[in-house]
């Protein structure tokens, strides 16, 4: 039986902002599947995010929804996660909402290693405004602010996850469905923070200007560039040039998880002061 | 019994949080106004409340309309820099209605100017910091007890509201210590936010069919609504130009100018037979009674007239004030911008003369009553 994605979706609130060709939709899918499969209760449900193309999709969903402001939708959700500790906080984000705006709310999420699941939709490029270039944007691609190509370093997000503290960080793509819902699965379930980069294509405002003739062909540069980690870590090093792992990439299991260190605090002082009196 | 005690101001104003019900603090550190969080880094935790101290402002005042969504009473305390930084987050409770408190211990400026002096140039700020059209609601305490109630009453208007509130005072009174008294729970009235009776599916975060305030579900009750900071319809999903987003910042503006007269609090003292009236606030509230108390000992006819609550302005007692005296000091601690509004008021009906300072002084009630003794 085909999957009913309509019972997630809030009535009448489609279709979406998204451009043909967009590949957010996919993405989109996939997290209605997970919570399904995972027989999350909406009602218990967090998602929030901040602006762009990506952080407009808890808009469309039936969950309890936050449409924050530019790169701050961790902070936000840090405050829900820590008020209701109980609830799960899904955090939809862009790369430039993720890592350039709130690049600082980002690896300080990661430091804490709240539990909150951060999807990053990395289409390398800062969609919604046009196409301007954002710190994934690769080293001379064209954007409608580097004319003359990039010059900017880019980030690699899980890298940077990891290093600042994330006890989950796992990259999977559009062009990878199926496995982005495990991918994500594994996020939602797993205790701490934990970062999925989602791999995605804007068409629109990048493909276009960096000879991509269309949607189809972003895809599959992205079948023919991210491997399975187990794939690439095989690989010789000149093989590797221009490849990238994917999968889970990194996980760490028993890492206290803030506000179970937090709510401990609050239980050790009760317990303090029921012994004193 | 009340408890007494001897308080900063700073932490009389966590104090009066506490005695709201307030259980979410986020913040970040800066001078003059980190007691605020030091005393509730303490509290808090104890009461099984949230206390956490962001990366940075912009983050502290993110997490504390998180928090307030799910319910929680919030607040953050900054000062200049960090205030600037909170602007646009602050915007968004505002278009939002997610109520909480912002405390502001005012110091010189801008930039990092004197963190460790008192000011009150950013009482404009307090009013028009953010950008676009919005409603504003700022207390400004002038006593460590002052302090303490108008906490407790500037989240019972953020409640009642559902609009933030700001609180301005300024480092001296944060950092002064004075006896106070903290009444038994209940003494005080406690002001909770309106939630919803509808069932789930009938629910319209923003109607305001039945009145400019819209009951207010909390996040995992079962409401399941979107919250966003672009303009929005009734059920909260995005408008685009729509005669919608005109009545509905329309309504955002009524809600706190229709209720003026429940908003609006001051202390007029010996104004009745006043000939010099004196408008000030906060720190220079109390430099201006002590100048009036000097001045009738001349046989000096001054008044005072203080407001408790900046924003929105105390237009029709000015009003009324400019055409009973010959003129109205206004003394602040910025180079004029409090007199600015006084002047749109008094509408040339009584002169009107400014002290400013910006040195990191209060100004002192000496210099009060001279400009008193000029315009008599
Ligand atoms: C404070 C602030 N600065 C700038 C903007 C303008 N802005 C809106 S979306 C966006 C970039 C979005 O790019 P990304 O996060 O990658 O998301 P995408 O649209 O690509 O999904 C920018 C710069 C804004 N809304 N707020
Ligand atoms: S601009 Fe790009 S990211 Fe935004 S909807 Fe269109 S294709 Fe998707
Ligand atoms: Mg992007």
């Amino acid at each position: 039986m085909a999957f009913d994605y309509d019972q997630y979706i809030r009535g009448g609130k489609l279709p979406h902002i998204w451009c043909p060709g967009c590949t957010y939709g996919i993405v989109f899918k996939s997290i209605l599947r997970v919570v399904d499969t995972l027989k999350l209760n909406r009602d218990d449900i967090a998602m929030v995010s901040g602006i762009g193309c990506a952080s407009r999709l808890p808009g469309y969903v039936d969950f309890n929804t936050l449409h924050t402001t530019h790169g701050r939708a961790l902070p936000f959700a840090t405050g829900i996660k820590l008020s209701k500790p109980d609830k799960h906080v899904l955090v939809v984000s862009g790369d430039g909402d993720a890592t350039a705006i709130g690049g600082n709310h980002f690896i300080h999420a990661c430091r804490r290693n709240i539990d909150i699941t951060m999807l990053v939709f990395n289409n390398f490029i800062y969609g919604m405004t046009g196409g301007q270039h954002s710190p994934t944007t690769p080293s001379g691609h064209l954007a409608s602010t580097m004319p003359y190509g990039n010059v900017d370093p880019s980030f690699n997000i899980p890298e940077l996850a990891k290093g600042a503290g994330a006890s989950f960080v796992a990259r999977g793509t559009a062009y990878h469905a199926a496995g982005l819902d495990k991918l994500i699965s594994g996020a939602v379930q797993h205790k701490g923070f934990s970062v999925v980069e989602i791999i995605n294509a804007c068409p629109t405002t990048h493909g276009r200007r960096n000879k991509f003739k269309s949607p189809t062909d972003m895809l599959l540069w992205m079948k023919d560039t991210f491997l399975p980690a187990v794939a690439f870590d095989k690989l010789p090093a000149e093989k590797t040039a221009g490849k990238f792992p994917m999968g889970v990439l990194f996980k760490k299991e028993g890492a206290p998880e803030y506000c179970e260190t937090y709510y401990g605090l609050v239980e050790r002082l009760k317990k303090q002061r029921e012994g004193r009196a | 019994m009340a408890q007494v005690k001897l308080l900063q101001g700073n932490e009389a104003c966590a104090e009066g949080a506490l005695y709201a019900g307030c259980t979410f603090f986020g913040g970040y550190p800066i001078t003059p106004s980190t007691e605020v969080a030091e005393y509730l880094s303490r509290r808090l935790p104890l009461i099984g409340g949230v206390f956490i101290q962001m990366e940075d402002e912009i983050a502290a005042m993110a997490a504390v309309i998180g928090g307030s969504l799910t319910g929680r009473k919030a607040l953050t305390a900054t000062s200049g820099p960090g205030f600037s930084l909170k602007q646009e987050n602050m915007g968004f409770a505002m278009l939002t209605e997610v109520p909480c408190v912002i405390v502001n211990v005012m110091r010189g400026g801008p930039s990092t100017g004197v963190p460790t002096g008192p000011g009150q140039s950013d009482i404009m700020q307090c009013r028009w910091g953010t950008h676009g059209d919005h409603p504003a609601i700022c207390l400004t305490p002038a006593y460590v007890q002052e302090i303490f109630s108008e906490t407790v009453r500037a989240f019972n208007l953020s409640e009642r509201y559902r609009t933030p509130v700001i609180i301005a005072f300024d480092e001296v009174i944060g950092h002064m210590r004075e006896r106070i008294e903290i009444p038994d729970p209940g003494v005080l009235p406690i002001i909770n936010r309106t939630k919803p009776t509808c069932p789930p599916s009938e629910y319209l975060p923003y109607d305001d069919s039945k009145g400019d305030v819209p009951p207010m579900a909390n996040f995992f009750e079962g409401y399941r609504y979107h919250v966003t900071g672009l303009n929005h319809g009734t059920d909260g999903f995005p408008v685009n130009a729509s005669p919608r987003i005109h009545t509905d910042e329309l309504r955002l503006m009524r809600k706190v100018e229709a209720n003026k007269a429940e908003i609006i609090k001051y202390e007029e003292y010996l104004l009745e037979d006043a000939e010099v009236a004196i408008f000030a606030y906060g720190i220079s509230g109390r430099s201006a009674k002590t100048a009036v108390e000097a001045a009738r000992k001349e046989g000096i006819k001054a008044g005072l007239f203080r407001p408790l609550t900046i924003w929105p302005f105390p237009e029709e007692q000015i009003a009324d004030l400019s055409g009973h005296v010959k003129g109205i000091v206004v003394p602040e601690l910025s180079l004029g911008q409090i007199i600015f509004e006084v002047d749109r008021c008094a509408k040339g009906r009584c002169k009107l003369e400014g002290i400013y300072r910006v040195d990191g002084d209060p100004i002192n009630p000496a210099q009060i009553l001279a400009k008193v003794k000029e315009v008599m």
